[in-house]
C-alpha cells in the first residue's frame, strides 16, 4: 500500500509557524486598527487553518475526490453566512423591511 | 491468516481502496460538522452585528491571557497528534502510545484551563440562566454574547471530551498490538476529527477573545 509518510520536520515547521501566527494575532489584537482588527484576525486564522488541514490533516496528499469533499465543506459554509448576513446587512434598506 | 487480510473489511477489493473510503467517509462527517460550527458562527455573526455597543463591552470579560495559552496548548496536542499519526504509519508501536496520551494530556490541560475561566465566569456572575448580573446598560444584549460564549465553547469542549475517548480507545487498541503498518487507519481517521477540533478554535480564539478588545 503506498502512504505519504511527512518528515517529522515538515511537522515541526508547520508547528512553529502556527505558534509564531498565534503570538503575532495576539500581539496585534493590542494595536488599534479600528475595523480591520477583525480582518487581519480573520485572515491570520485562516492561514493557520490552510496550514492545519494540509499538513496535519494530510489534504496535499489525499485523492481528487476527497479534495472536493473538503473544498464541499468550505463552499456551503460560505453559502451559509453569505445568504443570512445578505439578509440581516441589507435590512433597513428600503421602507418595507424593518431594521433588525 | 496474516494480519493484512484481517485487517481488510469484505467489502473493499484491497487495503488502499479501504484506506481511501474510510478517509473519503471522514470529511463527509466533518463536511457536516463545518455546518455544525458554522451555524452557531453566523449567529454569532449576526448578533455582534446588532448589538455592537454590547458585544464591545462584554467582550472585556474575557481572558486573552487564557485563551492565548489555550490556543497554543491545542495546537501542541494537533503537533503530538500528527505525530501519533506518522507512528502508526511507520508501525512503532511504543511512539505511537507515547504520542497519543501526550495529545491526550495536552487535551486534558486545554479542559482544564476551559474549566477555570467557567468558574472564573460563574464567579463574576456571567453565567446566563445560571447568576447572570449585569449592572450597567443593555443587559440583554450583553447576556446574548455570553450566551454564544458558553455554547460555542462548551460545543467545543464537548467535541474535545469526546475526541479524548476516542483517543483512550486508540491507546487500548495500540497497546493491544491492533495497529500496523497495513492497518492504522484508526488513528488516521480519529487524528483528523482531532484536527479538526483545533480547526473550530483556530476561529473562535480570535473571534471570542481578540477582536472585542477594539470594538
Amino acid at each position: 500500500m503506498t502512504v505519504h509518510i511527512t518528515p517529522r520536520r515538515t511537522y515541526y515547521l508547520v508547528f512553529a509557524v502556527l505558534m509564531i501566527l498565534t503570538a503575532t494575532t495576539t500581539g496585534v489584537a493590542f494595536i488599534d486598527m479600528g475595523p480591520f482588527n477583525v480582518v487581519v484576525a480573520l485572515f491570520i486564522a485562516s492561514i493557520k487553518a490552510v496550514l492545519v488541514v494540509l499538513f496535519f490533516m494530510h489534504v496535499l496528499h489525499v485523492t481528487n475526490l476527497t479534495k472536493v469533499f473538503v473544498a464541499a465543506g468550505i463552499v456551503w459554509l460560505a453559502i451559509l453566512i453569505a445568504l443570512t448576513l445578505n439578509d440581516y446587512l441589507t435590512r433597513g434598506w428600503d421602507p418595507i423591511s424593518r431594521p433588525f | 491468516m496474516s494480519e493484512s487480510t484481517n485487517a481488510l473489511a469484505h467489502q473493499f477489493d484491497d487495503l488502499e481502496q479501504q484506506a481511501r473510503s474510510n478517509t473519503l467517509g471522514m470529511w463527509a462527517f466533518l463536511a457536516t460538522e463545518v455546518l455544525f460550527f458554522g451555524g452557531l458562527f453566523t449567529a454569532y455573526v449576526v448578533y455582534r452585528h446588532a448589538f455592537p455597543e454590547a458585544f464591545a463591552v462584554g467582550s472585556k470579560h474575557m481572558d486573552v491571557v487564557a485563551g492565548t495559552v489555550n490556543t497554543a496548548v491545542l495546537i501542541a496536542s494537533s503537533l503530538m497528534m500528527a505525530l501519533a499519526v506518522q507512528s502508526a504509519q511507520l508501525g512503532l508501536r511504543r511512539p505511537l502510545i507515547m504520542f497519543l496520551l501526550l495529545t491526550m494530556t495536552l487535551g486534558a490541560v486545554f479542559l482544564g484551563i476551559k474549566a477555570w475561566e467557567y468558574h472564573h465566569k460563574y464567579v463574576e456572575n456571567l453565567v446566563p440562566g445560571v447568576n447572570f448580573v449585569w449592572e450597567g446598560p443593555l443587559r440583554n444584549q450583553v447576556q446574548m454574547l455570553f450566551l454564544l460564549y458558553f455554547i460555542m465553547t462548551g460545543t467545543h469542549a464537548l467535541h474535545m471530551v469526546i475526541g479524548i475517548c476516542l483517543l483512550t480507545y486508540l491507546v487500548l487498541g495500540a497497546r493491544r498490538g491492533r495497529f500496523s503498518r497495513e492497518y492504522f487507519f484508526p488513528v488516521e481517521i480519529i487524528g483528523l476529527y482531532w484536527h479538526f477540533v483545533d480547526l473550530v478554535w483556530i476561529f473562535l480564539f480570535p473571534l471570542l477573545y481578540l477582536i472585542g478588545l477594539h470594538l
